[in-house]
């Protein structure tokens, strides 16, 4: 475990390093964060009573969508990682003592929260500034709270279980383009990214909120502003554990297949 | 003729020590410091020369190179090639000259050798007939003929530096820049691309600046060795000069960068 | 131009050449902007009309923009991979050739695997032709062409200033993407459903509402006839950021890479 962790924190300093990266991200974060609630503000104004959310729990869904964008984007997906499958450098890896998978999932969890640290801060300071209802509301309840914080890392979990899916299935496809692209596309839909899960059509939405996608950043953000509550609320952290767990589970699994290809056939 | 006088050019460089702490800070604040990469540098070639330009790594010989093909400007100093000041009148100024980059391709990498060819015959809008002259010329010495259908992806080190270097001569240029042209490459391609320099020379007159970490490239093809270090010409003379009655160019070369400190 | 030409058929040969790999980002491309579009069917499923906009205008302005995005990011992908072209050494290359660095570097990527976007703007366009009941005349006919025309250009203007940019740093330039990125996802509906501010903004700052948001009104029968030279203002746009493209090279040549 220690290996993992001195992993984990190698990484955690090179991404804070990228500071200036950090404050084109923050100021890009902002931009999408504003347009995209003008656009909902228009939306409400043509009509308000088609609106599944309220308005205020939509800003705030979008402000926490910016602020912490980097643990939940597929296409924060490593090129390293697939470019170390595709020309063969994995075999470096696979010399050293330790588990692809743990020390990928370490290098992604790694990624993902040193950025998201550097630029969530801004965000949602600059986004509880915003007046209302289009800035960041405070969360509904301090349980409401406490559960966000929960579901978000189980949700950052869920997304970086699936990237490595992704990462994994590319031991077994002659080009990683395809797979990658199509991951990152649904990823980014079917998690509400485009538009949250609620502005789906009902019948979509009731098949889409089952699917894993779903587990990743729909549920946190949706709790803090207590649209997520009570029996749905238990049903939907249900799922996030169930599909961190089978995701896990399926990447291990297939990652040992995927090692053993490498070993007979030597990469 | 080739001349440079006085030339001196200093950058800014950004300055990040190791460790967490330090990163952090970084992000607060940043130091810079200069460096001197070329310090009154001055020498003259002549039309028809071969010269050996070399020194330890950042020591200013790429700077050099870059204010001679006129991509980089200078702090000071004058330098004339041709009559012509090179990042003045860029353009003109490069339609003279020819360069290979040895670890960078001009060859775009997909396509047969031939099609960069002709694209390059655009680009330097080279008259049919001078095209053809050079083209069946170049082949002829470089052994070519086998290889200008093949993609560049597809040839080997070796196969490719004979392509980059006629790339580099279709226009006939005269001057030649050769950055590291036999980096990496088996002994026969070594022998081959320094044979065909040397008659290239001969033949057409062209001027040759070499820069390189290879030794024997030096002895096989310059008379003249212009050393650098530091930024500054450390010695302008012959093979014999560095080799000071060593027998080893490479042990000599390394006597003297130990004596001087660079 | 001949020269560039030359560039073209060199690009197309190269792009040949890994046919399935050029296939895959094809789809690719089509799918994500198919997740846009998606979002705003979805949108359009659920409120009908958006500041007097239906869907099918939506669609018609959509089609345009993706249009006119992706047809300058396949010719300008020089530019929006000029960080690249610079940190491979490549542009010391074209410095050392006789001919105007723009054209080359241009010339250096032409990226054909957006015909995937382009496809699905055009299908996109033609349904809100259908949908949005516009009775198509002459000028009307000019004004998406001009649109297209000068659309086309700002883009290209925009990532101009990208690759200028990149002279400059290497690292902070993702905001660029508020600009290219930003354009096109917001782009897709009218810039007017984003207020006041952000309208005046796109008419001042940087044109888009000229070759978006006026002759659009135009087609819609909202605007006047002039509205349909409006996109002019994206051709006039490049010559800051042509400006600006100088002063990048004159700083390369002071300092180098």
């Amino acid at each position: 475990m220690r290996k993992y962790v001195s992993f984990f924190k190698l990484r955690f300093v090179m991404g804070l390093q990228y500071r200036s990266a950090a404050l084109a991200g923050i100021a890009t974060q902002i931009f999408w964060g504003m347009m995209e609630i003008l656009m909902f503000r228009a939306f409400y104004e043509a009509d308000a009573a088609a609106f599944p959310m309220t308005l205020q729990a939509t800003c705030s869904y979008v402000w926490m969508q910016q602020a912490f964008l980097t643990l939940f984007m597929a296409w924060m997906m490593e090129g390293e990682i697939f470019e170390a499958i595709v020309n063969g450098n994995i075999s470096y890896e696979l010399c050293r003592p330790i588990d692809i998978y743990d020390m990928w999932f370490a290098r992604s969890m790694a990624n993902r929260f040193s950025k998201a640290l550097l630029r969530c801060v801004p965000v949602l300071l600059i986004s509880v500034l915003v007046r209302e209802p289009y800035g960041m509301a405070a969360p509904v309840s301090a349980q409401a709270f406490f559960l966000f914080w929960i579901t978000l890392f189980l949700g950052a979990f869920v997304t970086i279980a699936f990237c490595m899916l992704v990462y994994i299935c590319c031991f077994f496809t002659v080009s990683s383009v395809g797979v990658r692209m199509v991951a990152v596309s649904v990823v980014e839909f079917f998690q509400g990214g485009v538009i949250p899960i609620p502005f789906f059509p009902e019948k979509i939405r009731e098949i889409v909120e089952l699917l894993p996608f779903a587990a990743m950043q729909n549920v946190s953000f949706r709790v803090y502003s207590g649209d997520l509550a009570g029996k749905a609320l238990e049903k939907a952290v249900f799922l996030q554990v169930f599909w961190l767990i089978v995701l896990i589970a399926a990447g291990k699994g297939l990652n040992r297949i995927a090692m053993k290809k490498i070993v007979v056939q030597g990469g | 003729m080739i001349e440079m006088s006085h030339v001196s050019k200093t950058y800014k460089v950004f300055k990040r020590d190791a460790g967490a702490v330090s990163a952090l800070k970084s992000i607060f604040h940043r130091e810079y410091e200069q460096v001197h990469a070329l310090r009154d540098v001055s020498f003259t070639i002549q039309d028809g020369e071969m010269v050996g330009y070399i020194g330890p790594n950042g020591a200013g010989k790429s700077s050099t190179i870059k204010i001679l093909s006129g991509i980089l400007t200078p702090d000071e100093g004058t330098c004339i090639i041709n009559g012509l000041n090179p990042w003045k009148d860029r353009i003109r100024h490069v339609k003279e000259i020819g360069v290979v980059f040895g670890q960078r391709s001009q060859l775009w990498w997909d396509v047969p050798v031939i099609d960069s060819y002709e694209l390059l015959r655009d680009i330097y809008r080279i008259p049919q007939v001078t095209y053809q002259q050079n083209k069946e010329e170049l082949t002829e010495l470089l052994s070519l003929e086998e290889l200008l259908k093949t993609p560049a992806r597809q040839l080997s080190l070796g196969q490719r530096m004979r392509c980059e270097i006629a790339a580099s001569l279709l226009h006939s240029p005269k001057i030649l820049f050769l950055d590291e042209p036999t980096i990496g490459l088996d002994a026969v391609s070594k022998l081959a691309v320094r044979d065909f320099i040397l008659k290239h020379n001969k033949t057409h007159k062209t001027t040759v600046i070499l820069t390189t970490h290879d030794m024997q490239d030096i002895e096989a093809l310059t008379e003249r060795i212009i050393l650098i270090g530091k930024g500054r010409i450390l010695l302008d003379g012959t093979a014999e000069d560095i080799k000071d009655g060593n027998e080893n160019m490479d042990e000599a070369l390394a006597a003297l960068y130990r004596k001087l400190e660079i | 131009m001949v020269l560039y030409i030359h560039y073209f058929k060199i690009q197309f040969k190269s792009a040949m050449q890994y046919k399935g790999s050029f296939v895959l980002t094809c789809i690719g491309q089509f799918l994500v902007s198919f997740n846009v579009f998606l979002g705003v069917y979805f949108m359009f499923r659920r409120f009908h009309t958006v500041n007097g906009y239906t869907y099918g205008d939506i669609l018609l302005c959509f089609g345009i923009t993706l249009m006119e995005f992706s047809l300058a990011e396949a010719f300008a992908r020089g530019f929006d991979s000029f960080s690249s072209i610079l940190s491979n050494g490549m542009f010391d290359r074209i410095m050392v050739r006789p001919r105007n660095e723009i054209l080359q570097v241009l010339g250096q990527k032409i990226e054909f695997t957006r015909i995937g976007r382009m496809l699905q703007a055009v299908v996109m366009f033609l349904y809100g032709v259908g949908k949005s009941g516009v009775e198509w005349d002459a000028p009307k006919v000019f004004a998406v062409i001009f649109m297209l025309l000068g659309g086309t250009a700002l883009f290209s203007g925009i990532f101009l200033i990208y690759a200028a940019l990149c002279f400059f740093t290497t690292e902070s330039l993702e905001f660029m993407n508020i600009l290219t990125h930003g354009a096109r996802e917001y782009g897709k509906y009218p810039v007017n459903i984003y207020g006041k501010k952000v309208l005046s903004l796109c008419t001042f700052m940087i044109p888009y509402a000229l070759v978006q948001y006026y002759p659009l009104l135009y087609l819609l029968d909202r605007g006047n006839l002039w509205y349909i030279f409006l996109p002019a203002g994206g051709f006039l746009f490049l010559v800051p950021c042509y400006g600006l493209w100088r002063l990048g090279i004159s700083r390369y040549k002071s300092i180098g890479s």
